[in-house]
């Protein structure tokens, strides 16, 4: 379960599709997203809220030419993202965040897909199945699935149970159910019952590796920690 | 008109008036976000779309980096909040048991429809969570200048930039006016104090009774 960053990012592979948690730099695994950068690897597909910001978190895999496509919600936050777009060095699929999201959350729950009103009528509609349900317009959305998550938790105790902090949790445990390998950086590693079972938010079945988190944001921005 | 800082509070503390508890009230980025220090009824909850319920403004010295609204700005945590995931929170939204957004606008017609996410053209790649709120939230709040940095009006006979939902927006408030929107036309229902009715007119491109 515990692996240091090296080995637990073996498992990507070029053009794989790579799911990475996170709210802009809030709640992203930054050491993990480091580490695909020291990697020499390809074509990725990146699911993802942002790509980071200029020259922070994914920003690096951008100007790293290491990401084929993004998929997310909302790429303005890195503006370098659309210079990549007009140049044509980056394939976009944009989404609502809340369909984002939910169709993350239906790849990890084992569903094809899902009818939403979200977007209906709009151009991100276009070309949709759209469907009428008790007098409602919705558009069909497929669930999303990746071959590699990489996701930010608080706390893991050595099962790979999580618990997350404050609004650093946002993607993170949809992430954790939606892919074939999961892998969490932790700010702190527990022993197993040192947890509330209650507060447990991703149960240890969905994380497949833990890291310890070596890149942690604060108020003065990204800092290594030296341990 | 004075200058930006205290047009966009002007336009944030009538928007605030229009909140009143208790209810669920989700903020967009911009003037919207403004809002939240002019609102006086305690049992007004916010809700930021990154995952919590319960925002309130957060002094410098209790900043936590961690801790942000869907601005990625600080703020902090209110007696009685919760965290959730993302998906949770858009169900909140989509559910119906948000009550209100206000949102901020790249342009608005007189149908109420709202463009505020793309422009042909430019690198603006980024919709966030905006459909979600137009089509989920009992009620949306508009929070606009009233005209644009080159001075055109921003409430238009019909938007040229991509809709972002096909459901009209409830009110819509700028520096100038307040406008309610009923059967998908305008209706002023308020002018701003010291404002002519001959100044918005000037202003809106729009159509809209009185």
């Amino acid at each position: 379960m515990k692996k240091n960053i090296e080995d637990a990012l073996s498992c990507v592979e070029d053009h794989h599709i790579v799911m990475v948690g996170g709210f802009g730099l809030i709640g992203a695994p930054l050491t993990l997203i480091d580490g695909l950068t020291k990697k020499d690897v390809k074509g990725l597909t990146i699911i993802s809220n942002n790509l980071g910001e200029a020259g922070k978190g994914l920003g690096i895999l951008l100007t790293q030419n290491k990401i084929k496509k993004a998929v997310g919600s909302y790429f303005t936050s890195n503006r370098e993202v659309g210079d990549y777009y007009q140049r044509g060095e980056i394939e976009l699929q944009l989404l609502p965040q809340g369909t984002l999201a939910e169709s993350i959350r239906a790849g990890g729950a084992g569903l094809g897909g899902y009818y939403t009103t979200t977007g209906v009528g709009t151009q991100l509609a276009e070309g949709k199945e759209e469907r009428e349900i008790n007098g409602i317009k919705y558009i069909f959305e497929p669930a999303i699935r990746a071959n590699v998550a990489i996701i930010r938790a608080w706390k893991a105790d050595t099962l790979g149970n999580l618990v997350y902090y404050k609004t650093a949790r946002n993607f993170n445990p949809l992430m954790a159910t939606a892919a074939d390998v999961v892998i969490a950086e932790v700010d702190e590693m527990v022993e197993p019952g040192e947890l509330d079972a209650e507060s447990i938010v991703t149960p240890h079945l969905y994380v497949d590796y833990i890291v310890q988190a070596k890149q942690i944001l604060t108020k003065e921005g990204v800092v290594t920690n030296g341990q | 008109m004075g200058n930006k800082q205290e047009m966009q509070e002007l336009i944030a503390k009538r928007a605030a008036k229009e909140l009143t508890g208790p209810c669920v009230v989700n903020l967009g980025i911009g003037i919207p976000t403004l809002v939240a220090k002019f609102i006086e009824d305690d049992h007004v909850y916010l809700h930021t779309e990154n995952g919590l319920l319960g925002v309130i403004d957060v002094e410098e010295d209790d900043i936590d980096p961690n801790l942000v609204n869907a601005g990625k700005l600080p703020v902090g945590e209110a007696v009685g909040a919760a965290y959730f995931n993302s998906a949770e929170s858009f169900a909140m939204i989509r559910g119906k048991h948000v009550d209100a957004a206000i949102l901020g606008v790249l342009q608005v017609d007189q149908t109420g429809s709202i463009a505020n996410w793309a422009v042909p053209g430019k690198n603006i790649m980024g919709v966030g969570g905006a459909m979600d709120l137009l089509v989920g939230a009992k009620k949306v709040i508009v929070t606009t200048t009233h005209t644009s940095k080159d001075g055109k009006s921003k409430i238009l006979k019909e938007c040229t930039y991509p809709i972002t939902s096909t459901r009209s927006v409830d009110m819509i408030i700028t520096e100038l006016a307040v406008f309610e929107v009923v059967d998908k036309t305008l209706k002023l229902v308020e002018r701003m104090p010291g404002v002519t009715i001959e100044e918005v007119r000037e202003k809106t491109e729009a159509d809209f009774t009185e």
